[in-house]
C-alpha cells in the first residue's frame, strides 16, 4: 500500500498547492501590514513599490492621536467581555439540560435555537433598534451586549450542548450515588469538566463581539464606539489615509488572532461533532 | 421513570428561553408589524397603517429586482466559489506531510477576520490608483491599465465575492477535512485490492461518504452567506449605482440612511421568505436524491 511518490510529485501537487493556499489566506494580511509601515507619500507614490524603501512605524502611534483609537478598543473590550458573560451565563443551563435530560418540548427547543441562529440580521436589526430607541439604550453598552446575545444565546447553547454530550453520563450517575444534589451534579461535576469547552465558547463569542460591525454601526457611534465602526468611519472620510487604517486594522486583529489560536483545537472539534454524526 | 413531570430541566431551559424569546421572538413580530405600517422615523405624523402598501410598491421598485437578482448572483456565487476551494484545501490537508498543522492554522486566518477588516483589505488592494492587485495584473500583462475593479458595474460584485470566497472557504475546508477523516481507511485499501484508480475512489467513496456534511455546511453557508452584508456595505456601499445592492444591503440602507423603517422592514421579510424558500427547496431535493441513491 506504501508505494511511494515520487520526490518532484510530492512537491508539485501537495506542497505547492497548499503553499499557494496558505498565501492566499494570508496575503490579504501581508499587504496590511506592509501598507502600515509605507511611508504616506510612497503609499501613493508614482512608482509602485511592493516593500518602502524607508519602512516606519509612525502610523501606530499615529492612529491613537488622529482619533480616539484608545477609547475605541476600550469601548470594544467592554462590550465583547460583557457580551461573553451574558451569553455564557444565560445558555449555560440550557445547554447542560439539553444534553443530560430527555424531557418533553426537547427536540422542539432545540431546534428552535438552531433556526433563530439563522434569521437575517435585517429582520432583527430594525425592531431593536426601535425597542433600544424606547427604552432610550442608544448609544450605550447595553444596546450591544444585548443585540449581540440575539447570536450568541443560540450558538454558545449549541455549541456547549456539544461539550457537555462528550461528558459520560456515568459520571452524573456516580456523583449522585455520592449524595450531589442534581443541582451540585452540574455545578460542583460535570461544569468544571466542560471547562475548556466552555471557554472555547466564552472565546469564540468575544471575537465575534469584537469583530462585529452592524449592529454596532446603528445602535451606537457617539459615546460609544467600537473599533469596526471607528475604521469604518475612517474609510467613509473623502479622503481615505489607508496607512492610518492599515494601522488600525492590524492593531484590532492582533487579539482576535491570538485569542484564536487558543481555542481553534477545541472550537473546530465542537463545530464539527454535530455535523460529522448527522 | 417518574410519573410527575419532572421540573428541573424546563428550569435550567427557562432563563434562554425566556431571553431569546424578548429579544428575537418580540422583534420579529414587531419587524412584521412594522412592514405593514408606513413607517418614517423622522415623520412620525406619516405613521399609519397601509397594509400590504409596502409590499405592492416593493414589487413594483426596480431597485428591489436588482437587489433580489443580485442577492442569487451572491448566494450562488460565493457558495460555490468557497466550496470548491474549501474542498481542494481539505483534500489536501487529508495527506499526511509534516507542516500540515501550520497550514491549518494559517488557513483559518481569514475565518476569524472581522468583516470591517476583510473589506478594508480588499477595498486597499482593489484600489484603482495604489491597489496591489492592478499592479500585478499589468505587470504580467493581463491588463494595460489599472483598472477601477469597485467602481465599475460589472465587475463590482465579482470583486467582492472574491474577498467573500477569501473570508469563508475554511469554514469548508474544516468541515469537509472532519468528514475526511470519519471515512474508514479500510474502505480504500478494499478499493485498491480490487484496483479502483484514483478518480474511482473519490466519485465511489469520497464523495458519496461526504454527502451529509456537504448538506449541512452549505445549508449553514448559504443562510450565512445570504444574510452577510456587512462586507458589501463597507466596500462598495452599495454601488456602484445599484450594483452591489442586495436584499440584506437594501434594507439596510432603507433603514439607515432613509430611516423608512417600515419599507425596510418589508424588504427584510422578502428576504427572510426567500431564506425559507431556498432553504425548504434544498432540503427535499437533496433528501430526494438521497433516497434515490439509495
Amino acid at each position: 500500500m506504501t508505494r511511494k511518490t515520487p520526490h518532484w510529485r510530492r512537491l508539485l501537487g501537495l506542497h505547492l498547492p497548499v503553499l499557494l493556499i496558505v498565501l492566499f489566506a494570508l496575503a490579504p494580511y501581508i499587504w496590511m501590514f506592509i501598507s502600515s509601515i509605507t511611508p504616506e507619500k510612497d503609499l501613493y507614490g508614482e512608482v509602485f513599490r511592493y516593500f518602502p524603501k524607508n519602512p516606519s512605524f509612525e502610523n501606530y502611534p499615529r492612529i491613537f492621536q488622529k482619533i480616539a483609537f484608545i477609547r475605541n478598543l476600550r469601548d470594544s473590550l467592554i462590550v465583547a467581555a460583557a457580551t461573553m458573560l451574558v451569553g455564557l451565563g444565560i445558555s449555560l443551563t440550557a445547554s447542560y439540560s439539553f444534553s443530560r435530560f430527555r424531557f418533553r418540548g426537547r427536540n422542539y427547543l432545540m431546534i428552535q435555537f438552531l433556526v433563530i441562529n439563522m434569521f437575517p440580521i435585517v429582520l432583527l436589526l430594525i425592531p431593536l433598534f426601535v425597542i433600544m430607541r424606547t427604552l432610550k439604550l442608544i448609544d450605550t453598552y447595553f444596546a450591544l451586549i444585548i443585540a449581540y446575545s440575539t447570536f450568541t444565546i443560540p450558538f454558545s447553547t449549541w455549541m456547549m450542548t456539544s461539550f457537555f454530550n462528550a461528558i459520560p453520563k456515568e459520571l452524573d450517575q456516580a456523583a449522585l450515588v455520592d449524595g450531589c444534589t442534581r443541582f451540585s451534579v452540574m455545578t460542583r461535576v460535570i461544569i468544571p469538566i466542560a471547562m475548556p469547552g466552555i471557554a472555547a465558547t466564552g472565546i469564540y463569542i468575544f471575537i465575534t463581539a469584537w469583530n462585529e460591525f452592524l449592529y454596532a454601526a446603528i445602535l451606537t457611534g457617539n459615546k460609544v464606539l467600537t473599533i469596526p465602526v471607528a475604521l469604518q468611519n475612517l474609510i467613509g472620510e473623502y479622503e481615505i489615509a489607508w496607512g492610518l487604517l492599515t494601522a488600525g486594522g492590524v492593531i484590532s486583529v492582533i487579539p482576535v488572532i491570538v485569542l484564536f489560536f487558543f481555542i481553534q483545537k477545541q472550537l473546530i472539534s465542537g463545530m464539527t461533532a454535530g455535523a460529522v454524526k448527522t | 421513570m417518574k410519573k410527575r413531570t419532572d421540573l428541573f430541566p424546563y428550569t435550567l431551559v427557562t432563563p434562554a428561553l425566556a431571553v431569546t424569546i424578548l429579544i428575537i421572538f418580540f422583534p420579529i413580530i414587531q419587524t412584521a408589524t412594522m412592514s405593514l405600517f408606513n413607517y418614517v422615523i423622522w415623520k412620525p405624523k406619516d405613521n399609519r397603517f397601509i397594509g400590504l402598501g409596502n409590499y405592492l410598491q416593493a414589487l413594483q421598485d426596480e431597485v428591489f429586482w436588482i437587489s433580489l437578482r443580485n442577492t442569487l448572483i451572491w448566494i450562488v456565487g460565493v457558495v460555490v466559489l468557497q466550496l470548491l476551494l474549501g474542498f481542494a484545501t481539505a483534500l489536501l490537508l487529508n495527506r499526511d506531510f509534516k507542516w500540515r498543522g501550520l497550514a491549518r492554522s494559517l488557513i483559518l486566518i481569514p475565518w476569524v477576520t472581522p468583516s470591517v477588516i476583510t473589506a478594508l483589505m480588499w477595498r486597499w488592494m482593489y484600489d484603482g490608483n495604489n491597489g496591489v492587485i492592478n499592479d500585478l495584473l499589468v505587470r504580467i500583462g493581463f491588463l494595460k491599465s489599472y483598472f477601477p475593479w469597485l467602481a465599475n458595474s460589472f465587475t463590482a460584485l465579482p470583486a467582492i465575492m472574491i474577498a467573500l470566497m477569501w473570508q469563508g472557504f475554511p469554514f469548508f475546508a474544516i468541515m469537509i477535512l472532519a468528514g475526511l477523516q470519519a471515512i474508514p481507511k479500510s474502505l480504500y485499501e478494499a478499493a485498491e485490492v480490487d484496483g479502483a484508480t484514483t478518480w474511482q475512489k473519490f466519485t465511489r467513496i469520497t464523495l458519496p461518504m461526504l454527502v451529509p456534511i456537504l448538506f449541512t455546511s452549505i445549508l449553514l453557508r448559504v443562510i450565512w452567506v445570504a444574510n452577510s452584508m456587512d462586507v458589501i456595505y463597507v466596500m462598495t456601499g452599495g454601488g456602484p449605482g445599484y450594483a452591489t445592492h442586495t436584499l440584506p444591503v437594501y434594507s439596510f440602507i432603507r433603514a439607515y440612511k432613509a430611516l423608512d423603517f417600515g419599507y425596510a422592514s418589508t424588504i427584510a421579510i422578502f428576504l427572510t421568505f426567500l431564506l425559507i424558500a431556498i432553504v425548504a427547496g434544498y432540503v427535499i431535493r437533496v433528501l430526494r436524491s438521497q433516497e434515490a441513491m439509495r
